[in-house]
């Protein structure tokens, strides 16, 4: 038996504890500072969003396009309507090769050369100033065929892209190796393993990713500047020039009338409010399926 | 039924550490095989040599033959169809999170692209029959997630979704090691119970469970097998010196 030296027992002493007692409660004070740190910028921007627009708020401006300068009134129903159009065509294209990227990385490009050239491509992608995307797809899809809502959804939809597949790898790899091999020792083929278990395991944070990716471009106003350009009319046509909340917003903030300013106000909070409802809603939907238990 | 499995010269390796050397053994069909040994003895890379999950690792290697029934699994067949016809038990239970009590058990077959309702309903059933958990399950079948069940209930629920797809074989690599002793107990009965209709290989390092539930036992230690033998021979009257060590504590 080989002895060892055990310290002599410490006596817990009155001041140790103190101190422990002290610095309990200096690590609550200061994590619950952190929280409202983080929280205060929204409630305050969603708070002065409030103050500012809610009262320029009325029917007219979910269900009318800008008046002429000069008259009173209008509102903004073919920038939320064009804002739609624009999400949804760059939802279309960003989701699923973002996705398709992040499984090729996490799952079938290990430690090969064309996987970290797609994750370091990604990361590039994800630095790149959003006007600089903006000129690019001008120069791509714009010039000379002239402004166009398809070449907005595109520019939107490239953005989401580096978000959504570093996302996905990112949740894939989390997935513990006991999961898969549960699969493939039921004898099921990889690329299956790979959709109907690994994906489906990481799909709530493959959602959180798509959902942040979303919520970024939903507020992009630099791209659309050279590709969607806006619209004072109604246009929901995929190959014109389509109107968006937030070229919207740019445009009468900067405008010298003070109703187009309260208009402007208006659309940020609009805008916000509609980001944070489909984030909500999708969560939602997403969080049906989830069973009791599910981890 | 079961089948018999026939190895010989298998040899493994991971990178440039040589797992297994020249293990040579016969498993019978329609027994429990017990294979035993001190951690890091290759005992689990056999079995995982069994239905071809050694090279789902990348840098993992093989040679040798095992044959499966008739069939040489190596030349004669592809990873997914052989780890159809083999079952295996993991050591910690790892059912599917994302999916219901039903789903998990179902996955085997759905997976491979089988919908019909009403025999999915009949195979789950059964299953979970065979695996004991019924009983436990049956109300929430498609309310609880797998994941949702205690730690025994979760292993004799991928007990459930490994017979669920009619395996020839059942391999379980260590599966009670990280359960209480009732769910231990209840493990052991299944294999009993299971014995008589599918050939089980079980590596486990309690010796007490080797001589319960195995008529065959085999040793291990440093990437050889040492001996295979009767469970009762190897307990009683090993023929090598680090059988008996081993089983009398000296070491390992």
């Amino acid at each position: 038996m080989a002895t060892t030296t055990m310290p002599p027992p410490r006596r817990a002493r009155a001041s140790n504890r103190f101190l422990r007692v002290v610095i309990d409660h200096l690590a609550t004070v200061a994590a619950v500072g952190s929280t409202i740190v983080v929280m205060a910028p929204l409630i305050a921007i969603f708070g002065y969003l409030l103050f500012k627009g809610a009262s320029s708020l009325n029917v007219a401006f979910f269900t009318q396009i800008p008046k002429p300068v000069g008259e009173s009134g209008g509102g903004m129903a073919n920038s939320i309507v064009g804002s739609g159009v624009l999400l949804a065509i760059a939802s279309l294209m960003g989701v699923p090769i973002g996705i398709a990227g992040g499984i090729y990385i996490a799952e079938f490009g290990r430690n090969k050369r064309l996987a970290n050239m797609v994750r370091f491509t990604a990361d590039v992608l994800n630095g790149v100033p959003s006007i600089v995307m903006g000129i690019a797809i001008y120069t791509l899809l714009v010039a000379g065929k002239g402004y166009t809502a398809l070449s907005g959804g595109v520019a939107l939809g490239i953005m989401m892209i580096p978000t959504i597949t570093r996302t996905t790898e990112e949740m894939l790899l989390m997935v513990p190796l006991n999961v898969r091999e549960a699969a493939l020792g039921l004898g099921v083929p990889n690329w299956r393993s790979v959709l109907s278990i690994t994906l489906r395991t990481a799909s709530p944070g493959v959602i959180t990713g798509c959902m942040l990716a979303f919520a970024r471009v939903a507020g992009e106003t630099a791209p659309l500047l050279f590709t969607a350009f806006g619209n004072q009319y109604w246009s929901t046509s995929l190959t014109q020039p389509i109107a968006a909340l937030p070229l919207q917003i740019f445009v009468y903030a900067l405008s010298p009338y003070d109703e187009w300013h309260r208009l402007a106000w208006a659309g940020a909070l609009v805008l916000i409010v509609l980001i944070v409802v489909s984030v909500a809603l999708v969560r939602y939907v997403a969080g049906r399926g989830v069973l009791k238990g599910a981890s | 039924m079961g089948v018999a499995i026939e190895v010989s010269d298998l040899n493994a390796w991971y990178g440039t550490n040589h797992t297994l050397q020249n293990i040579s053994l016969k498993i019978p069909a329609n027994h429990a095989t017990a294979l035993i040994g001190p951690s890091g003895c290759g005992k689990s890379t056999f079995v995982r040599c069994l239905n071809r999950m050694h090279e789902t690792n990348p840098i993992a290697r093989v040679t040798g033959t095992v044959r499966v029934g008739p069939t040489d699994i190596y030349a004669q067949s592809s990873p997914v169809e052989i780890r159809r016809r083999i079952g295996m038990v993991f050591q910690r239970p790892n059912p599917f999170p994302t999916m219901s009590i039903y789903d998990n058990v179902a996955s085997g077959l759905r997976l491979n692209g089988y919908r019909n309702r009403k025999v999915l309903d009949e195979v789950v059933e059964r299953s979970l029959q065979q695996a004991a958990l019924w009983d436990e399950v049956k109300e929430d079948l498609k309310k609880k997630s797998g994941a949702s069940l205690s730690g025994g209930q979760q292993q004799r629920l991928c007990i459930a979704r490994a017979l669920a797809v009619d395996p020839e074989v059942m391999l379980m690599d260590e599966p009670a090691s990280a359960l209480d002793p009732v769910s231990t107990a209840k493990i052991e009965d299944l294999i009993f119970q299971l014995k008589s209709q599918y050939t089980i290989v079980i590596v486990t390092h309690n010796m007490q469970q080797a001589a319960r539930v195995a008529e065959n036992t085999g040793f291990f230690l440093n990437g050889k097998l040492v001996e295979f033998d009767a469970t009762h021979k190897i307990f009683t009257n090993p023929t090598d010196k680090r059988t008996e060590d081993y089983i009398t504590g000296r070491f390992g």
